[in-house]
């Protein structure tokens, strides 16, 4: 399990339900990519509805994370090797 | 001889016993910790090995409420059971995730996802039938207006017997 609790990030959106994340994401991300739960994003597996909308902003990414009494947080983390990783996903 | 065949048949009862993963959510809602170990000792009873994972006040409810482990068996942190699934090292015959909000929601379209697990989703909370029309993958729903009472999802998961599936 990876920390993004240690992650340098920023959260866009949080009490928002999982659909509102995606649809943030698709709305003001003109570059996303989907992937499946499971997912490696910052050594974590991510946890969502399928498709789970990845945004790429510059060297920005810009995830849900889920936590169970939480709920769902739109973050967003600056990492150049992530966001290339993902913009490689067709 | 009569020895060695108890043997090879226990082995064999021990490798085709089945197992479930309760996966808990968020323990705010009282009936969680209830129905899990009334679960637990259905599937115990049925021959069922159960697992629970959950956050550490998820788990510690039922480990305060069960300390000589009549019920309880392996618990796990949830990150780390997702983390075993998705790599492909663990993987359980049934699957129950315990649903309250749009987070419970989130981990049970996950299970769907990277388990093969049979998914049932145990819906419960004020807020039960918004969240039972939000869930539009695959699974077995299990639902109940339950708070504080556990009865009427006790009386659900009864119906369903997913135990002796």
């Amino acid at each position: 399990m990876g920390c993004i609790e240690s992650l340098p990030y920023e959260v866009i959106m949080r009490g928002g339900s999982f659909k509102e994340c995606r649809d943030y994401v698709r709305k003001q991300f003109g570059e996303s990519r989907d992937v499946q739960p499971g997912f490696k994003i910052f050594d974590t597996h991510i946890i969502g509805v399928p498709p789970i909308s990845i945004g790429l902003d510059g060297d920005f990414v810009i995830f849900p994370f889920t936590k169970p009494c939480h709920g769902t947080f739109l973050l967003r983390v600056e990492d150049k090797a992530e966001a290339d990783r993902l913009r490689k996903r067709k | 001889m009569y020895k060695n065949r108890g043997l090879i048949d226990l082995a064999d009862e021990v490798k085709s016993q089945r197992s479930a993963l309760l996966v808990l959510g968020c323990p705010q809602v009282p009936v969680q910790t209830s129905i899990a170990l009334y679960l637990i000792h259905r599937l115990r009873q049925a021959g069922i090995s159960p697992v629970v994972a959950g956050n550490r006040s998820a788990v510690t409810l039922l480990v305060v409420a069960d300390p000589k482990r009549h019920y309880l068996g392996e618990a796990l942190d949830l990150d780390r059971a997702i983390d075993q699934i998705t790599e492909k090292k663990r993987d359980f015959d049934l699957c129950f995730v315990f649903i309250h909000n749009d987070a419970g929601v989130s981990y049970a379209a996950t299970m769907g996802a990277i388990s093969k697990a049979r998914l049932y989703a145990i819906i419960y909370g004020e807020h039960y039938d918004k969240i039972v029309s939000s869930i539009e993958f695959p699974c077995i729903n299990i639902a109940a207006n339950a708070v504080h009472n556990p009865m009427p999802l006790k009386k659900m998961l009864d119906e369903v017997a997913p135990w002796a599936v």
